[in-house]
């Protein structure tokens, strides 16, 4: 029995292993002369990672039913991988000129990794819950990173004291669910469930909910995320834009749908006021910012109402739409982060909208790259992130939602001014004084691919929709 | 009469109360009597005479020095945060008396023959640390205050890797009750069955452990009055200073007792043939603080960093890989389950 | 009423006393002592429930390690509580207000709570059972065995952060070296010198 289980868990346990190797072998080596090695090998073993999961088939459950191996959790995964690999890639150059390659950097995110990856399985409440403590705490240290700097320290701390506040929620929810089933198995407590929830239960529900919801940052539980984000050095915040949203909308769908996926009715209503929330939210508070990383936490928020409304439809359509839009909103993300990261001026990060006046005469090519980005982030239709927008609104509408698909384009409409305005400084702002050249290789190739794939992506998606489709077919049922 | 002692409440606590009694009365005056002990060893390796005035051959200094403690007035300094000044000692003195409830004299002779009784140990001494934060942190004073980190941050170094090496004892056991540890001992070849054998390496680092947690010397640090203003009791005086020496030393007998239970068989005969019986027990006791009383004497003090080094670099690391290659040696039953004595026994 | 009743009602009173007195007690430090006579008043409770191996964890972790750091942060702490206190006032009402409102919904959820139909025979101890230390280490060993390797995961990762953002490698100080310091030999420390009286060197 327990050979069975360790080979469903070796991915997970390789990248562990990997990690703490690696530790051992830099910590009593070279040390921070290693951080190069150990990024580009990590982020190797991540994308290879990715492969041997994307090419496995069939549904297999590990430990009595509490780590699950199907569609939805590999869908998750394979994007997790790509996302940390892309981050550990695209960022070297930016951790390199703020000197913060130190050998911990890319083995936390490993460890992060690991931790997203046994969330998206996890079948069992506590198997949940030490998955979202691993990453939570690798991802409190890689905030404060940049420890001689106060706004890092205080992104790190405050993330610390929300998030363990989010993780009381969600443990204190997962008790209540526990303490009326019997058990924590997802299996079980959606048996427990087939008669519908007392009242009581109902508080376990919310409770969950709400921890879920600090985890994705999504409004109300938003608050930590334009310090953290704007503290956080770019890479540690392109990478809490992107991997751990992904995981925690799997981690949200997969719980609503495993555990309580004969309640539907009762955690539907509490969604959709998540996703309208976050959508007015991210759409107004972007609007008075000048901070391009405050600005993106706002947009994040934003798109984050938008998935959750895929998840408020309750289908396996709502599901598939949601993934969809992950991972659209991810390549978005991981493109405009890695053109905040190369913003730079006399040496320093800038990470002001004004300093952009005019940047399409420097950069014609990046420019015009980013204009795609922001035009998708905005929803502007010739771009993929039109269409992520419309899965969703249309599930929506599809599981008897039109008024929320209503309220999901006037929020749309609103945000689309903070990423034009970005627009309309690059073109037609007024003269200042220039940024750096020093966008790294890898950066210019995360830009200009990510914008090719939001134009080019129009086709077919690359392939996404019916894998999402299929991974969506393997949780609801 | 017996229905009593065994059905009436009243009367259970009664009888608990009396045999808490049995324990606590011999050990108070045995420790009067090993305080002499320890100040005599010390003289004579100094080639002194020691204490030799009150009573034949000095025999009752310690209730000579108990009674000048106890008449002495009660200093309380200024600014001293008075409930906690007073219960710090107190708490010591308990701590260090409750921890025997579970160690067995002899068969069946244990106030609690509590499934968990090492973790009991444990726990118990893991509450010491507060007699001596709270002792230093009430007393006002900067040097107390300097003196309570110190001895904290030492006990709490130790108890580490006390901790493991007990793991390693419990490993070849099976089992966390002394009684089991004691009887997982037993064996035809005598004191070769006891533990000793099988973990020697850990018996030495026990041993020093044993002196560290209980700030013997060498790692006397509180006692260093010359360099050092002594510690978290400077002060202290009279009867609770008094209290803190009692729990010290009660400690120190306590360790006594865990070496020779946990490798040296506790109350079991050395030699086949001989009966058992409580009497090994004190005896292999009183070697152990004859042990304690000559480190006393012979070796100098460490200095503070030398103190942290030594727990956290060389005890810790040797005292883990100790459990692990126990856990293998254990699990594969090397030597005919020498390390396994579970195996053998059930 | 019975021995067992008797020391439950006390341990009780104990942790409710002592996690009131941790709120009210003027002096943090006082708090924190409080709190730890909280924390063993809750290991006896364990001790009744038959978990005598949590009770002794409870006290060996929390008491023995947690809470001595806590003691040790707020004794050292320089905080000017009267300001904390005078904050503390100010923010009052509101937080009674949340505070009652949160007891409130507890109430409603206590009122109405009920359990699953089975509950009780899947949380009941299973038949023969072995002491819990034992039953303890079995499940953990092999149900229960990858979390007790993600909780491994989770210690390394807080040790690697508590290394990453405190540790300084300090390159202008001169360091204590052990080893070299043993391996000195007397013969190149120490010039024995042949001293005629009255001479001097």
């Amino acid at each position: 029995m327990f050979a069975a289980d360790f080979r469903i868990i070796l991915p997970e346990a390789i990248l562990a292993i990997w990690a703490m190797g690696a530790l051992i072998a830099a910590a009593w080596t070279v040390k921070d002369a290693a951080t190069r090695a150990l990024t580009w090998a990590t982020a190797a073993l991540m994308l290879a990672l990715a492969l041997w999961i994307g090419t496995g088939t069939g549904v297999d459950s590990a430990f009595d039913g509490s780590f699950v191996d199907d569609r939805f959790a590999r869908f998750a995964k394979v994007a997790i991988l790509l996302i940390s690999a892309s981050i550990l890639l695209m960022g070297e150059g930016y951790m390199t000129r703020r000197a913060l390659m130190r050998f911990e950097y890319p083995l936390l995110i490993a460890l992060a990794t690991v931790g997203m990856l046994v969330m998206v399985s996890s079948g069992d409440l506590i198997v949940l819950y030490m998955g979202v403590e691993l990453q939570s705490l690798s991802l409190y240290v890689l905030a404060a990173l940049r420890r001689d700097s106060p706004r890092s320290t205080e992104a790190g701390l405050k993330y610390f004291v929300l998030g363990a506040f989010g993780s009381g929620l969600l443990l204190y929810g997962a008790s209540l669910a526990y303490g009326f089933a019997g058990t924590t198995l997802f299996s079980g407590i959606i048996e427990a469930t087939a008669d519908g929830v007392s009242l009581g239960l109902l508080f376990a529900l919310v409770f969950m909910m709400a921890g879920f919801a600090y985890k994705v940052s999504a409004a109300p539980f938003h608050m930590w995320t334009p310090d953290v984000y704007e503290g956080a050095p770019t890479t540690v915040t392109a990478f809490f834009a992107t991997a751990p949203k992904m995981a925690g909308m799997a981690l949200f769908a997969r719980v609503m749908f495993d555990a309580f996926g004969n309640v539907t009715g009762d955690w539907q209503q509490i969604v959709a006021f998540l996703s309208v929330f976050s959508m007015f939210l991210g759409a107004f508070g972007g609007i008075g910012q000048m901070d391009f990383k405050r600005l993106m936490a706002y947009s994040t928020i934003g798109h984050m109402g938008f998935a959750l409304m895929g998840l408020t439809a309750g289908t396996g359509l709502g599901v598939q739409a949601m993934l969809v839009y992950m991972a659209i909103y991810v390549t978005m993300d991981l493109g405009a982060f890695a053109f905040i990261m190369s913003m730079e001026r006399d040496g320093r990060p800038v990470t002001d909208i004004r300093s952009l006046n005019l940047y399409s005469r420097e950069r014609p090519l990046v420019a015009l790259a980013m204009l795609v980005l922001l035009f998708s982030l905005a929803g502007v239709p010739p771009t993929v992130g039109f269409f992520g927008k419309y899965y969703v609104l249309h599930a929506a509408y599809d599981g008897g939602f039109g008024w929320l698909a209503v309220l999901g384009v006037i929020a749309s409409v609103i945000s689309a001014f903070y990423y034009l305005r970005i627009v309309y400084f690059m073109y037609f702002g007024r003269e200042t004084q220039p940024l750096d050249r020093v966008m790294s290789p890898a950066a210019w190739v995360f830009v200009v691919g990510c914008a090719a794939i939001m134009v080019f992506g129009v086709v077919n998606l690359f392939g996404v929709e019916p894998a999402a489709a299929g991974a969506a077919a393997a949780l609801v049922n | 009469m017996v229905a009593f002692f065994t059905q009436n409440p009243f009367g259970i606590v009664l009888l608990i109360l009396g045999q808490a009694l049995l324990i606590l009365v011999p050990l108070l005056i045995a420790l009067a009597f090993l305080m002499y002990v320890d100040r005599k060893v010390w003289a004579a390796v100094q080639m002194r005479r020691g204490p030799n005035v009150v009573g034949p051959w000095g025999l009752l200094q310690s209730f000579a020095d108990f009674i000048k403690y106890i008449v002495k007035e009660i200093v309380i300094p200024a600014g001293a945060d008075r409930a906690v000044f007073i219960i710090a000692p107190l708490l010591t003195f308990v701590v260090a008396v409750i921890a025997w409830a579970v160690i067995p004299f002899n068969p069946g002779w244990v106030l609690a023959d509590v499934n968990v009784a090492v973790l009991y140990v444990l726990a118990i001494s893991s509450l010491g640390v507060y007699g001596v934060i709270m002792g230093g942190w009430a007393s006002n004073s900067k040097y107390a205050f300097l003196g309570a980190l110190r001895s904290a941050a030492q006990m709490i170094s130790y108890e580490v890797s006390m901790g493991l090496i007990i793991i390693g004892v419990i490993l070849s056991t099976g089992s966390l009750n002394f009684g089991e540890i004691v009887r997982a001992q037993e064996g035809g070849y005598g004191l070769f069955n006891w533990y000793w054998l099988p973990h020697l390496p850990m018996v030495v680092l026990f041993f020093v452990a044993a002196l560290a947690e209980t700030s013997r010397p060498p790692f006397d640090l509180p006692e260093a009055e010359t360099e050092l203003v002594a510690g978290f009791f400077v002060e202290y005086s009279s009867t609770p200073f008094l209290l803190y020496m009692i729990g010290e030393l009660m400690n120190v007998v306590l360790m006594c007792a865990l070496l020779s239970i946990l490798f040296f068989g506790g109350w079991l005969s050395p030699i086949p043939g001989l009966p058992d019986g409580v009497l090994w027990l004190i005896a292999k006791m009183a070697f152990w603080f004859f042990m304690f009383a000559m480190v006393k004497a012979i070796i100098p003090r460490y200095r503070y960093d030398q103190l942290m080094r030594l727990g956290w670099k060389v005890m810790l690391p040797l005292s883990l890989g100790w459990v692990l290659i126990v856990a293998f040696l254990a699990k594969f039953e090397v030597f005919g389950g020498f390390w396994a004595r579970w195996a053998l026994g059930a | 009423m019975t021995a067992a009743a008797f020391t439950f009602y006390l341990f009780s009173l104990s942790v409710l006393a002592g996690g009131l007195m941790t709120v009210l007690a003027r002096n943090p430090v006082h708090s924190v002592l409080w709190l730890i006579l909280t924390f063993i008043s809750a290991a006896g409770l364990f001790v009744l429930l038959g978990a005598e191996f949590v009770a002794m964890l409870l006290v060996i972790v929390y008491v023995g390690a947690v809470m001595v750091l806590f003691l040790f942060v707020t004794m050292m702490l320089d905080v000017d509580f009267a300001t904390l206190k005078g904050e503390m006032a100010r923010y009052m009402p509101l937080a009674l207000f949340i505070g009652v409102v949160i007891l409130l919904q507890f109430a409603v959820a206590y009122g109405s709570w009920a359990i699953a139909p089975g509950t009780e025979t899947r949380v009941a101890a299973p038949a023969g059972a072995m002491e819990n230390t034992r039953a303890l280490g079995v499940l953990l060993y092999d149900r229960y065995f990858l979390l007790f390797q993600l909780a491994g995961l989770v210690l390394l990762v807080a040790m690697i952060g508590a290394i990453v953002l405190t540790l300084r490698h300090r390159t202008d100080i001169k360091r204590q070296d052990v080893i070299a310091q043993m391996m000195r030999d007397p013969k190149t420390a120490i010039e024995m010198l042949d001293v005629k009286p009255g001479q001097g060197l």
